[in-house]
């Protein structure tokens, strides 16, 4: 269903809403994989991102995302300078992800390293602002940032899924979605659990506490 | 949200209220959120628009290529031509002012695209500033816009990587020309006529920016996308109908935008951006582009 607000919007920091509101909000996703804004960046940018990327700002829109700065923050058009000033050392690369047809014109891998946490996230910017990530330390996954989202790595246990979202229900957040994926069967699994309103730290410390969960991370929504 | 702009006008001339009206209630309806929380966050896109049209108007803009930029400024106090004093230079210089702020990385609302959100505050600003409209009176607007763009959005697109930039500056065109038609004391029904004469203005039109980039000529293309809503404005109002429906012109843009070849699609492999010209400039600019990104 089209509401009205999606379209008499969203403010943004020109010019693209696919190659700058969308790269900033992957900026975004993946500083929150490793909580917070990180000490070195890797940004190796695909297809369109990578031949009209630099002017349409992407380069800037996600360095300012892995900052935190949202799609409507104007220092987003200063974020490079910022972004040394801030101790975030960052390098841009042009690749190939994949195949033309397969992989989305406008995908990025991002790898960051932050204290002692690293991350490796991929995805795509799909037009309109709207994201995708299909990939997280190796795994494939859906996140579209459209609902907060809690990441996590855990053994493959039996009731697994029961446990958390019984914590979850006990914290009081409701989950929209819940998927799991996992590169072997009795290999670590990773869930992506959307839910509805930004759970609190709590919810995600109680997770943590499970000691067959090797991480978890919290995501902020970044749309709608 | 209403699928049909002939349902939107019926149920607001059967309840004798306005599109914006029908709008909003829908909208209210759809999302579980209040009329008046809806015309708080169109309150404040149109404080962002505002603030945009006045950043451009400046003209100390330059885009990242350097190719646009400062444009703004030259119809605001370049030399009179034929429409000097009348709020059409205005609109124009209005809509080339946002587009240069959304060039240069400026802030600006997506409405209903990046690459069309000159047209809709130049329209709307401009009429309602040279007529003395309040900013509600501008909200409504808004609201009567949105309503046009999802119905666009759900019968064609509003994407020029999609559908050109008919899909693009023409649905904005027709967004502005429905929206103003109503804030100037239009009904419903005129409000149609406005939309389907600016749309079909702008059927067939290409997104062929050079290299690929939101600049050249997507300024120009929101100067003059709002020429032809003014024009459909002008002639609405003066109670001229267009016998094709807008939900009929809306149809048949999409249409003509899944059939355009690609080259004509946002793809820059077309259009002005492979003229000799546009490929060279698109050539020399990206370089400039580079030497200057660390």
């Amino acid at each position: 269903m089209v509401s009205l607000l999606d379209i008499i919007g969203p403010v943004m920091v020109g010019p693209s809403s696919s190659h700058t509101a969308g790269a900033c909000r992957l900026g975004l996703l993946a500083r929150g994989l490793v909580g917070g804004t990180p000490e070195r960046a890797l940004i190796e940018l695909h297809g369109s991102f990578a031949r009209t990327g630099e002017g349409h700002g992407t380069d800037k829109a996600i360095a300012g995302g892995l900052m935190g700065f949202r799609p409507d923050d104007d220092r987003i058009r200063d974020a490079l300078d910022i972004a040394e000033r801030e101790g975030l050392v960052y390098t841009f690369e042009k690749t190939k992800l994949g195949e033309e047809g397969e992989t989305h014109p406008n995908t990025v891998r991002i790898t960051l390293e932050h204290g002692s946490r690293k991350a490796v996230m991929m995805g795509a910017s799909l037009g309109a602002g709207r994201v995708l990530v299909n990939e997280v330390d190796g795994y494939p996954v859906e996140v579209s940032g459209a609902y907060h989202t809690i990441v996590l790595v855990a053994e493959d246990i039996k009731g697994s899924i029961a446990r958390i979202s019984g914590i979850l229900a006990d914290d009081g957040v409701n989950i929209a979605n819940l998927r799991l994926t996992r590169k072997q069967r009795g290999g670590d699994a990773f869930m992506v659990i959307e839910v509805d309103d930004r759970p609190e730290e709590q919810a995600l410390d109680d997770i943590l506490a499970l000691d067959w969960v090797q991480w978890a991370y919290r995501l902020d929504k970044v749309a709608g | 949200m209403y699928k049909a702009l002939a349902d939107a006008i019926r149920d607001a001339e059967s309840q004798g209220t306005t599109l914006a009206r029908v709008a909003l209630e829908a909208e209210s309806r759809d999302q579980g959120r209040t009329v008046d929380d809806i015309r708080s966050v169109l309150h404040r896109a149109l404080v962002v628009m505002r603030g945009a049209v006045a950043q451009g108007l400046t003209g100390d803009l330059r885009s990242a290529s350097g190719l646009v930029g400062g444009d703004a400024a030259k119809m605001r106090h370049g030399a009179a031509g034929p429409l000097s004093g009348t709020p059409f230079r205005e609109v124009l210089a209005r809509a080339l002012a946002v587009q240069e702020v959304n060039a240069a990385m400026g802030v600006i609302v997506a409405a209903p695209t990046a690459g069309g959100a000159g047209v809709l505050p130049a329209v709307l600003t401009g009429l309602a500033d040279a007529r003395g409209l309040s900013d509600d009176a501008i909200v409504d607007a808004l609201a009567t816009a949105g309503l046009i763009g999802a119905i666009v959005a759900e019968r064609a697109s509003l994407s020029g990587a999609e559908g050109g930039c008919q899909a693009e500056t023409g649905a904005a065109a027709g967004m502005a020309a429905g929206a103003a038609t109503e804030m100037l004391g239009g009904t419903p029904s005129q409000a149609g006529h406005a939309v389907a004469l600016a749309q079909q203005g702008t059927l067939g039109l290409v997104c062929d920016p050079l290299g690929g980039l939101v600049e050249l000529p997507c300024v120009f293309r929101n100067a003059t996308g709002s020429a032809i809503a003014l024009a459909a404005v002008e002639m609405a109002l003066a109670g001229i109908t267009f016998a094709i429906p807008a939900d009929e012109v809306i149809d048949v843009m999409g249409e003509i935008g899944r059939s355009m070849d690609v080259r004509y699609r946002e793809t820059a492999g077309g259009g002005l951006a492979a003229t000799p010209t546009g490929r060279r400039l698109a050539r020399e600019r990206l370089v400039q582009i580079k030497r200057s990104s660390p």
